[in-house]
């Protein structure tokens, strides 16, 4: 048994057994270690603490009997704690909170299925479910998500199985890229929707934002992402650093800390007067360039050098428009 | 872990939802195994226990049998105990899945999967990846440390303190919260509440607190006044200001692809033989849009107005000293 799992841990997971057998009837040793995450000794473990509780008034007896011969589990006496028991506050929260994030994103198929979780798992909660509506999510959809818009355009090409044209907008080359893309997901990461799909002109899975797309057209042609498209482990983060990604050094005034805030940053670390030095990774300096033009004095380039002259060079030539 | 703590907590669990009536300290030392004989040593042991069960959200009663009874007693109430009975279609179980996998590395992942095994032990499996290969997938994170102890003070309605630095601040300043939520959005977390030092409401971002958020009242001193709607308010925090002033720009050809798009007019510059493109915009405030627009270096030219002209100027002329 994991040292770091608390008597009050270890205790919530026997609350939670006791029900689960009884609402099985009879289940496996190994499918029901499995569904807890332990390894089939500490099962066993679990079931002899049980079997062995012990009240002593007025009588002594043992309020709970069951057998594990076979390796197949039977409850015959749970008494009080056949049930499990209630969500606590945190957990009602938690899936609450998520499934209402859920209803705002577009193109969700299963609409009605998750509004009648929803009432249910409020119904199931009670009081729990109280403070989940302290805590809300708001989803960012692209404008126009009526019928045409765009995320619903998206979800009827996902659900048909269809490739999509996108006109792709990349500010930090200021370019609109025309690409098709076959649909895999739809990603909703932190309230910010991206379509994630099979891009035949990069040859490799792409994550789009949907903000960006400034054009969606759903094409004839059935999506067929090759066989070595695999999806991305969202939980690892949707922008993963490259071995040929340049490192970039940034000096930011007070004025200009929120860069470490909307980029992600390797590095951040605090200089007298608020002002910040943040390290961060980039397979194109072409958007630090213009990040570095908008920010004006409030960020100081200072490295690698090619960029350092870039930033001077193109707002030179900037400041030489405006002489007349 | 011990298992003797376990043994004992498991056994006033059991004796305390059995027993109709309320039971005393001293009854439940009768009958649960495993309390220390010293009147003292019990008392600590029993009230730790009673903090451990409440924590785990067991709704543990105090209560008297008799009016004139001396010593308070304890019970569980089966019905307040237990997860009432929840049936879910395939479709509904489908969903759970992808609600409980939304917050899989963040602040509420153990709560959420400690809600889908409750769930389970009731009988109900979620459903497991039906729709994540071809589908919709989301997730949430809690980067910002701020999270876990602003949602145990809102939970539990306690009031906090931290110190926060403001945008543009050079200088963190301490606060005083009665926090009444948080809000993610732009995929950023917020906390909304009674701003104590300002005496006014108040929206905080979660990224810009600097340090350890720390209680600084008890659990339920916290009112969230009726109708106090968080979203609400940190939506018009962060809502973007009106455009009611126009510019006009002189763009190269084929670059301003984000400014063409949100464009009143776009036409041909004919007072220049270089085809540069005149474009006609509308904008919220000088500062910003002239960031926005020194983001296109030497593409982007402002003719009017002036100030915003003049603060473009400014910039470029900052990167250059």
């Amino acid at each position: 048994m994991s040292a770091l799992v608390t008597s009050t841990e270890r205790l919530q997971r026997l609350l939670a057994l006791v029900p689960y057998v009884v609402s099985r009837k009879v289940v496996g040793l190994a499918e029901t270690a499995a569904a807890f995450g332990v390894s089939e000794r500490e099962l066993v473990d679990d079931l002899n603490l049980l079997w062995c509780v012990e009240l002593r008034a007025p009588d002594p007896y043992c309020p709970i009997d069951l057998s594990y011969e076979g390796g197949e589990i039977v409850v015959s006496q749970a008494e009080s704690i056949a049930r499990p028991l209630r969500l606590a506050v945190d957990e009602a929260s938690a899936l609450l909170v998520a499934l209402r994030m859920l209803a705002e994103v577009p193109g969700l198929e299963d609409r009605s299925a998750l509004s009648r979780l929803l009432a249910k798992l409020e119904d199931a909660a009670g009081e729990a479910a109280s403070v989940s509506s302290q805590v809300a999510v708001q989803v960012d959809m692209p404008s126009g998500d009526g019928p045409d818009g765009l995320a619903a355009q998206l979800g009827a090409a996902l659900s048909a199985g269809r490739r999509v044209h996108l006109r792709y907008y990349v500010p930090g080359r200021d370019e609109a890229t025309e690409r098709d893309v076959d649909p895999m997901r739809l990603l909703v990461v932190d309230g910010r929707p991206y379509l994630e799909g099979w891009c035949l002109r990069a040859e490799g899975v792409r994550t789009f934002r949907l903000d960006r797309v400034l054009q969606l057209t759903v094409l004839d042609q059935a999506s067929s992402p090759p066989p070595e498209a695999t999806p991305v482990d969202v939980d690892q983060g949707l922008f993963r650093p490259s071995p040929d990604d340049v490192h970039v050094e940034l000096e930011l005034s007070a004025e200009g800390r929120w860069v470490a805030e909307y980029y992600p940053c390797e590095s951040v670390s605090d200089l007298p007067d608020g002002r910040l030095r943040v390290m961060l990774r980039t397979p194109d300096t072409g958007w630090v360039r213009r990040l570095a033009l908008r920010l004006g004095e409030d960020c100081r380039v200072l490295s690698p050098p090619a960029l350092v002259s870039e930033v001077h060079q193109s707002a030179a030539a900037a400041l030489a428009n405006y002489v007349v | 872990m011990s298992k003797r703590k376990t043994e004992r907590l498991l056994g006033l669990v059991v004796c305390l939802l059995s027993t109709g009536r309320y039971l005393t300290a001293e009854q439940v030392r009768e009958a649960v195994p495993g309390y220390p004989e010293q009147d003292d040593l019990f008392k600590r042991m029993f009230e730790r226990d009673k903090e451990d069960l409440r924590d785990l959200g067991v709704p543990l009663e105090t209560g008297l049998n008799h009016p004139f009874d001396d010593d308070p007693g304890y019970r569980i109430r089966q019905q307040a105990y237990e997860l009432p009975e929840l049936r879910l279609e395939a479709d509904e179980a489908a969903v759970l899945g992808l609600a409980a996998r939304v917050w899989q590395r963040a602040e509420l992942a153990g709560a959420a999967a400690g809600a889908l095994l409750k769930l389970r032990a009731a009988g109900i499996e979620a459903g497991d990846e039906p729709r994540a290969a071809r589908g919709i997938e989301p997730r949430l994170g809690t980067p910002e440390p701020a999270f876990g102890p602003l949602w145990e003070a809102v939970r539990d309605r306690r009031p906090v303190t931290f110190s926060y630095r403001a945008a543009g601040r050079s200088e963190p300043q301490r606060r005083e919260l009665e926090p009444w939520g948080v809000v993610n959005r732009h995929g950023r977390w917020y906390v909304a509440g009674w701003d104590r030092g300002r005496g006014a409401i108040r929206v905080f971002r979660l990224g810009r607190i600097a340090g350890a958020v720390k209680f600084c009242g008890p659990a339920g001193s916290v009112t969230v006044p009726d109708g106090a709607d968080v979203r609400e308010l940190v939506r018009d925090w962060d809502s973007a200001p009106a455009r009611d002033h126009t510019a006009v720009l002189r763009v190269r050809p084929g670059t301003g692809v984000g400014l063409r798009q949100h464009a009143v007019s776009v036409t041909a510059d004919e007072t220049e033989p270089d085809r540069w493109d005149l474009v006609t915009t509308r904008f919220a405030d000088v500062g910003s849009f002239a960031d926005y627009a020194a983001w296109f270096g030497p593409d982007v030219v402002v003719l009017d107005p002036p100030d915003l002209r003049e603060a473009v100027i400014r910039k470029l002329k900052g990167v250059l000293t």
